[in-house]
């Protein structure tokens, strides 16, 4: 399984990762040849076979609707990048 | 070329838990920013969501009430994409298994007809925070208070034909919730909305055409209008010799017209999968019929139970049953008043609906209660004092915390019923206008409400108007 | 004083032979000294370990100690500790100090345990080698040259150059057991669900597991006592009684029936590593084991498959790094799409970035079914051929890694050679079981660790099955020359 520069481009996009131009040809080989490698999977035929999510057998357990967490906004602002009137900042977002 | 619309509607209703749905923080709307998202709910390194069990209850409390499959086993999944009120990258929520599939809601339309829309699917997910536009310095803030908060999306199949029946349709399913009590259904708090899938197509073909969803669209007045515009807009484009571009786009109320979304414009690839942090959620059967158990009466069976015992008409029933605050109030009301309900049903959905919108209040934060609009509407029954009156009576009670009796004591409102009383009012008239009374004998019956009138606003409106009818007549017949 | 196990320092304390501060500084002291040349520690908490002994000393001299109460533990910096910096081994959490406790640290916390520090580690646990962190790599005790394995890399190190008695590792693909053989201590993977994962900055969900690394079984026995447990902010946990994993390490093994899978001594296996395995075999049948030879026909296929869902989960996992509410932000974003790119981009190390873009791959529109979907029906194979297996034999057994300690860089520029590490060890994981690796001999002076694999939360058999093997030899008693 090759991939192509352009795909590779629209893989890093949609993981929002900025790669150099001059590293793409580095990701292209890397990322072809893991896929080479997983292609391995295709020796079996796993037409009937059920997907696996979880390691065990168990369903989901419910909490009670109760409020638990009291407000930390101060300790959680205290490691945030930026900052202002208990607001998160980022570049403007355009909708 | 006649031309065919197409609508199917996605509803986010925010559930009314007090915690959130994978968090124990709180769900109250409107507290500082961000003092209501905890750890989880801005995925910090190493959290992880443990799903709300009353979220489980309210879907199955819909499912229910829509009369849908409720999945035995159903699966959350990750819906991954970037956006700053999106804390962990993904958006926890089901795709494959949703909670709730195939049911229907009967909507009734104007012309009378019930029509069936099917519901394709309703499932749980978790709402996402908010940006704030306002500018600090070419920076958006970001309150992640709302982000976790538990929703649930029910999608409906294409089955509406105009904006019309999707208006029909959005306020049966935003009565539905109300009654069941799993969304506030508060719309300008963004507890009920909407999105809508738009497409046309020539009458008679029945292949879909290309759809655009509309967002933001947060009353039913602006969603009628946006589709209108919508509709509008693709069958020009297309007569135009245009196609329509399968897009997002946003509705500008104060321009009123949709328009592309700009950010989401390139294809979004959402790579869902099932959340490893979460397990299958399996509902028994015995749970669902404990939850069928807890279910209220829902509003189509309430209209109708309403029109048997009242003998209400359609209307007067479907207007009652818009809420279950205003179907209880009526009842209340007709209960104490002991009064005909087709009289308490004009009450309550002609002045009172129309004094609650002129305050721009609920039923439920109402003045006046329904035993006082109970006293009002004896008064009325026992002739104690008329029903013009009554308005007068009805506006002091609004805002007075007076009672009905003191109030028609004190301002001297009570009707006269004293037939001699009544003879000597209308003979006083009678002798101060004897051209009127002349032309009246010499043919112009229309004079007649001149004389009623005159007699009214000598009485100051309290004389019995069916006495008044049958005295002034046979005064002027001469008798 | 650092030559004691953690049973045997546990005993002293409550002898009183010497107190936990006493314990704590000596541990500290070796740090200073030792680490330059290691690299095992990010972060060494001196003022929270001197807190912490000072309480466990007063919990000691009330007489209501629990078992590691005052015992020195190493925290691989995977697991949130609040108020102290927790990396995950990445630029992007280099500022990171979290805000709250992982359920394991709170664990600790409550035993009375000393927090020394956190460990070096690959970032975000995506290595084999403890290359891939951003502090740097970290260098096996044993050869300075070679790498410790990974990602716990810093813990093994840490812990068999004896500069804490034990320590916390994670392991979603081998990463307690590998580095455990490369550097001769005993490390156990619970079973999926055993130890809570709240609080352990995921890679895997499905796959992630913490558990212990000491010198011995009974060490780690005791530490996993502290770590195993349901916890209600972890959906994934399973809700079991903990059993006290001590006091069934000498349990007789007679009668055991011991399963070597023909695929884990296959033409891959060095041939010097086969014979020390063999050994271990041959010790296990003196204590009563019978073995039976066994197959597990679709393991080999466990590293692709693992190669598709670890990425695919990681992709997802680490979304949340993006600069927004804390960890890295890149300079001058210049839009959100620049800050989201950059601070990512600039943020996260090489190797992380290829599992994100393999992952962002395998879930993609018109891949899924041909990776994801793919990959998770091929663990249900691999799942269920440990089924049979487990209906024919007790535990299987087997080399825990193809090789010794290899040399710094000599497969970090080759990602597959590199993967192929953990062929032994990523099944289990797939399939969410148990399993160990304990110290089986030496290669060319290099330690060799044999795997054992058990059912389902048959952990306290494991450590018993482990732990006879070491009454029997003392391989786990070895220690490098210059430390």
């Amino acid at each position: 399984m090759s991939l192509t520069a352009v795909e590779v481009k629209k893989i890093a996009h949609l993981a929002r990762l900025a790669i150099n131009e001059a590293d793409t040809p580095k990701y292209v080989s890397e990322l072809s040849t893991i896929l080479d490698f997983v292609a391995q999977m295709d020796k079996v035929d796993t037409g009937s076979i059920l997907p696996m999510a979880h390691p065990l057998d168990v369903t989901q357990r419910l909490r009670a609707d109760e409020v638990t967490e009291p407000n930390q906004r101060e300790l959680f602002q205290s490691i945030a990048p930026s900052v202002e009137s208990g607001l998160y900042l980022v570049p403007q977002v355009i909708e | 070329m006649k031309w065919e619309t197409v609508i199917g509607l996605e509803v986010h209703c925010q559930l009314t838990t007090k915690s959130k749905i994978f968090s124990g923080a709180a769900t109250a709307y409107g507290a500082a920013p961000n003092t209501q998202a905890c750890a989880i709910d801005l995925g910090m390194p190493g959290v992880l969501p443990v799903l709300n069990i009353e979220a489980v209850h309210m879907a199955i409390k819909l499912g229910l009430s829509i009369d849908a499959t409720i999945s035995p086993h159903s699966v959350f999944a990750r819906k991954n994409y970037f956006y700053p009120d999106l804390p962990k990258g993904y958006q926890i929520s089901q795709f494959e298994l949703p909670i709730v599939s195939q049911g229907h809601l009967d909507i009734d339309l104007e012309d009378g007809t019930r029509k069936r829309v099917g519901i394709t699917r309703a499932h749980l997910e978790e709402d996402a925070g908010k940006s704030m536009h306002e500018d600090f310095n070419g920076m958006s803030g970001i309150d992640l208070n709302r982000a976790g908060t538990p929703l649930i999306e029910i999608v409906s199949e294409p089955d509406m034909r105009s904006a019309k029946e999707a208006i029909v349709y959005l306020k049966s399913l935003h009565a539905l919730v109300r009654y069941l009590g799993i969304c506030d259904g508060n719309m300008q708090e963004g507890s009920f909305r909407c999105d809508a899938n738009v497409s046309v197509r020539p009458l008679g073909e029945s292949k879909l055409g290309t759809r655009c969803e509309l967002k933001n669209l947060n009353s039913f007045r602006f969603i009628e209008r946006a589709i209108n515009f919508e509709i509008a807009r693709q069958i020009e484009l297309i007569e135009g010799g245009g196609t329509v571009i399968q897009q997002t786009r946003l509705y500008d109320a104060d321009k009123n017209e949709t328009r592309p979304l700009r950010s989401k414009e390139e294809a979004n690839d959402y790579r869902y999968f099932p959340d490893p942090d979460l397990l299958p959620v399996a509902i028994e059967q015995a749970l669902i019929d404990k939850v069928r158990l807890e279910l209220p009466e829902l509003p189509q069976q309430k209209c109708e139970r309403l029109q048997k015992q009242y003998e209400l008409s359609a209307y007067d029933a479907s207007v009652l049953v818009s809420s279950r605050e205003l179907a209880d109030y009526f009842e209340a009301t007709v209960k104490q008043a002991q009064v005909s309900a087709k009289l308490a049903a004009n009450w309550i959905n002609g002045e009172l609906a129309a004094a609650l919108n002129r305050h721009n209040l609920e039923i439920t934060a109402s003045p006046i209660t329904p035993a006082q609009l109970a006293d009002l509407l004896r008064r009325i029954a026992d002739n104690t004092i008329s029903g013009k009156i009554a308005k007068s009576v009805f506006e002091i009670l609004w805002e007075s915390k007076e009672s009905v009796d003191s109030i028609i004591e004190k301002q001297g409102l009570r009707q006269v019923t004293d037939s001699s009383a009544i003879e000597k009012m209308i003979d006083d008239i009678l002798a101060a206008n004897p051209q009127h009374v002349a032309e009246y004998r010499s043919g112009k019956d229309k004079l007649f409400g001149f004389f009623v009138g005159q007699v009214m606003k000598a009485s100051g409106g309290k004389v019995n108007p069916q006495q008044l009818n049958d005295v002034l007549k046979k005064k002027l017949a001469g008798q | 004083m650092h030559n004691h196990t953690i049973a045997e320092l546990a005993a002293g304390l409550k002898a009183k032979k010497f107190s936990s501060k006493e314990i704590t500084e000596a541990f500290l002291k070796r740090i200073k000294e030792l680490d330059n040349k290691l690299n095992s520690f990010i972060t060494v908490c001196e003022e929270q370990a001197h807190k912490d002994a000072q309480i466990a000393d007063a919990m000691l001299a009330k007489g209501n100690a629990k078992p590691l109460t005052g015992i020195p533990i190493a925290q691989k910096d995977i697991f949130c500790t609040q108020g102290i910096k927790t990396t995950c081994g990445s630029k992007i959490l280099d500022n990171f100090i979290a805000p709250y406790d992982a359920t394991t640290i709170t664990h600790y916390k409550q035993a009375g345990a000393v927090l020394l520090g956190k460990t070096n580690m690959d970032e975000f646990a995506m290595g084999s080698s403890n290359e891939n962190s951003f502090y740097g790599p970290v260098k096996n005790p044993w050869d300075l040259n070679r790498v410790p394995g990974g990602s716990s890399g810093g813990s093994a190190a840490a812990v068999a150059a004896r500069l804490a008695p034990g320590a916390t590792g994670t392991d979603t693909g081998g990463s307690i057991r590998q580095p455990a053989a490369l550097c001769n201590l005993t490390g156990l993977k619970p079973t999926y669900g055993r130890v809570s994962r709240y609080g352990m900055i995921a890679f895997a969900s499905s796959l992630d597991q913490g558990g212990p690394m000491a010198r011995t079984a009974e060490d780690v026995a005791m530490m996993l006592g502290v770590m195993a447990g349901f916890d209600t902010k972890d959906s994934t946990s399973v809700d079991k009684p903990v059993p006290d994993y001590t006091a069934t390490l000498n349990d007789s093994l007679a009668g055991i029936k011991i399963g070597l899978p023909k695929e884990f001594f296959n033409a891959g296996l060095d041939a010097n590593i086969a014979k020390v395995i063999e050994a271990a075999i041959k010790e296990y049948e003196k204590l009563g084991a019978t073995i039976h030879s066994i197959s597990l026909p679709n393991c080999e296929l466990s590293v692709p498959a693992y190669y598709v869902v670890a990425p695919a989960e990681c992709s997802s996992n680490l979304a949340r790094f993006d600069g927004v509410r804390y960890g890295f932000r890149c300079a001058n974003p210049k839009d959100l799409e620049d800050l989201y790119k950059r601070s990512r981009g600039e943020g996260f190390g090489a190797e992380v970035k290829r599992r994100i873009m393999i992952g962002t791959y395998a879930l993609s529109a018109g891949y899924y079914d041909a990776y994801y979907l793919k990959a998770q029906k091929i663990r249900r194979l691999i799942s269920d051929d440990f089924r049979q297996a487990f209906s024919q034999v007790d535990f299987i057994l087997g080399p825990t890694s193809p090789s010794t300690a290899f040399k710094i860089g000599e497969k970090s520029n080759d990602p597959i050679k590199m993967y192929l590490s953990d062929i032994y060890t990523i099944a289990a994981n797939l399939a969410g079981l148990p399993g160990m690796s304990i110290p089986a001999g030496f290669v060319d002076g290099l330690p060799v660790g044999m795997q054992l694999l058990g059912n389902y939360f048959t952990e306290a058999r494991l450590l018993n099955v482990a732990h006879g093997y070491q009454q029997v030899t003392d391989w786990h008693k070895k220690t490098p020359e210059n430390f």
